[in-house]
């Protein structure tokens, strides 16, 4: 039993959450690109936290179902509907044989992450069945490809009535302007401090150049008295500032290892509302200290019961 | 009258410094120089966390002068984490077998025309001809500096200043998988085809990410790398295409 994509849409994935322990040798996490929306459509459904979800960006996407389950629908609001019905996003809904689920545009945010009761069944590679593009690794077939026309991707009818909703302080609203909060490292020394003022002065707009490996924002440049430097590992929500000054946030798909210099990281959960932002909408930047960033990940991370390894 | 000792490993740099990154990442850098005595010095401190860590240690990314770690952040904390890798790190001695390179791995390579699609821009530009930028291509031993751009990816390093060429001006769109390519002072192969602005110099038949094996690349940060120069029967009869 399994779910047939209809129409892919722009761009439909199979993630999990993410491709650990491989970077040494070049191998990108990947993962969804909103952690929230992601672990909260696991949790509506009482699946483990990690297990294998569809993350849908922009919409156009619709499948059919071959069996009951109930299903979860998170993060941006595309519109989705099932047998042409309208559907509340941030709950779970009963589904039966037959049913199609359908996005259309988004109305606010950018990604849509579709679950079902127990996960979808998909091989892992390398400990994860997370589509990494460029990796060629991950997703039904493992090579990384994206979900296409005619897949199938099975998993196990549930008859279970599901119904559970996100508390509504929980949901995000992706329309609002968004600070980021960053965590200065790195190459932090290298900025004059008339550099790094300014760069917690500029309101950044997102730039047409967002994908799963970075966001590129475009306001004041920054300046910084490095060229380059040796190649070295990038973490996720790492601001580089490439020659031409504009900052670049990079996200799930990032290379492993990099040469620009940057200023610090991001939040992991700011990352994660970034990912929802779409070309045009306004960002600021504002320090954070790291102990306060860690409290914040800490109780996200156990109140969704992470476990690592 | 040029000294040469043979107690060079007495001169390695000791110091080293510890960044915390995000909320579950840190760096620690050794040094701003890519050589191989610093990408020797870094496998041996990978090796020795990977071992200190265990489970705590979610990911190590070794790279040119630096170690990047993710860790779990339930289970451990940045100050804890500091003290912990500053005691190993400073503990760490250099063996002398271990500075010699942990591993010598040698990589049949076809240098042919129809494949080495660059040779002759190289030899041109190296006032030299297409057989000598390939001797002296193969003469040398290379330590692996850094693994990524894609899975496998191993930036060696350095080649002979006599045949250093810049990256391409236009990258191209598709580079075969095996392609030997120089950019600058280092070396590589590209395991899959890729896009790719280095200057290809020949192609190997050898398989270097496969997910179905146990060791994915035959590749670590710091080790040796020989390249052979193999005739275009043998490369064919090592299972490579053309």
């Amino acid at each position: 039993m399994g779910l047939s994509v209809t129409n892919p849409g722009l761009m439909a994935l199979i993630v999990d959450y993410g491709r650990n322990g491989h970077q040494h040798i070049g191998v990108s996490v990947g993962g969804p690109m909103d952690e929230h929306a992601y672990l909260w459509a696991n949790r509506l459904l009482g699946n483990n936290y990690g297990d294998p979800q569809i993350e849908i960006t922009f919409g156009m996407f619709e499948c059919r179902l071959e069996a009951a389950t109930s299903i979860a629908v998170t993060g941006a609001d595309l519109g989705t509907r099932i047998n042409g019905r309208p559907v509340r996003n941030w709950r779970a809904h009963a589904v039966k044989a037959g049913d199609v689920i359908s996005c259309a545009n988004p109305v606010s945010g950018l990604r849509a992450y579709l679950a079902v009761k127990g996960g979808f069944r998909v091989d892992r590679i390398l400990g994860s069945s997370t589509t990494v593009v460029r990796d060629r690794l991950g997703g039904l077939a493992g090579d990384g490809t994206k979900l296409k026309q005619g897949d199938r991707i099975p998993f196990e009818p549930s008859t279970d009535q599901l119904l559970m909703s996100v508390p509504a302080q929980f949901i995000p609203d992706y329309e609002r302007m968004l600070e980021l909060g960053v965590i200065l490292g790195y190459q932090e020394r290298h900025f004059p401090a008339d550099e790094i003022a300014r760069f917690f002065a500029t309101e950044y707009q997102v730039t047409q150049e967002i994908d799963r490996m970075g966001y590129r924002l475009a306001g004041d440049p920054i300046a910084c008295d490095l060229d380059g430097i040796l190649s070295e590992g990038i973490s996720y929500g790492a601001v580089q500032i490439p020659r031409d000054g504009q900052p670049i946030i990079l996200l799930r798909d990032r290379q492993t290892i990099g040469g620009y210099p940057k200023i610090g990281c991001i939040c992991s959960l700011d990352a994660a509302r970034l990912s929802q932002r779409k070309p045009g909408d306004q960002v600021k930047f504002r320090q954070v200290a790291l102990t306060d960033a860690v409290r914040k990940k800490k109780v996200f991370d156990r109140f969704f019961g992470i476990q690592p390894r | 009258m040029i000294w040469r000792t043979t107690h060079s490993s007495a001169r390695i740099d000791r110091a080293f410094h510890i960044q915390p990154l995000s909320e579950n990442t840190l760096i620690i850098y050794f040094g701003q120089q890519a050589d191989a005595a610093t990408a020797r010095r870094i496998r041996r401190a990978n090796d020795a966390i990977a071992h200190l860590l265990g489970s705590v240690l979610i990911d190590t990314i070794p790279s040119y002068g630096s170690i990047h770690l993710t860790y779990d952040l339930l289970a451990t904390d940045f100050s804890a984490l500091h003290k912990q890798l500053s005691e190993c790190i400073a503990s760490l001695r250099p063996d002398p077998v271990q500075e010699a390179g942990p591993k010598r791995i040698e990589i049949p390579v076809y240098y042919g025309e129809e494949v080495a699609l660059d040779l002759h821009a190289v030899a041109a530009l190296a006032d030299l001809t297409a057989e000598e930028v390939i001797s002296i291509h193969s003469a040398q031993e290379y330590t692996v500096y850094a693994i990524g751009f894609t899975p496998g990816f191993a930036y060696l390093g350095n080649i002979d200043e006599r045949i250093q060429a810049p990256r391409k001006q236009t990258p191209r769109r598709k580079v075969a998988a095996g392609s030997l390519g120089i950019a600058d002072r280092q070396t590589a192969i590209y395991p899959v085809e890729s896009p790719g602005g280095w200057q290809i110099l020949g192609r190997t038949p050898v398989d270097l990410i496969d997910y179905s094996k146990a060791s994915l690349t035959p590749f670590q940060m710091g080790d040796r790398v020989k390249f052979i120069s193999v005739t275009r029967d043998e490369f064919l009869a090592l299972g490579g295409s053309l």
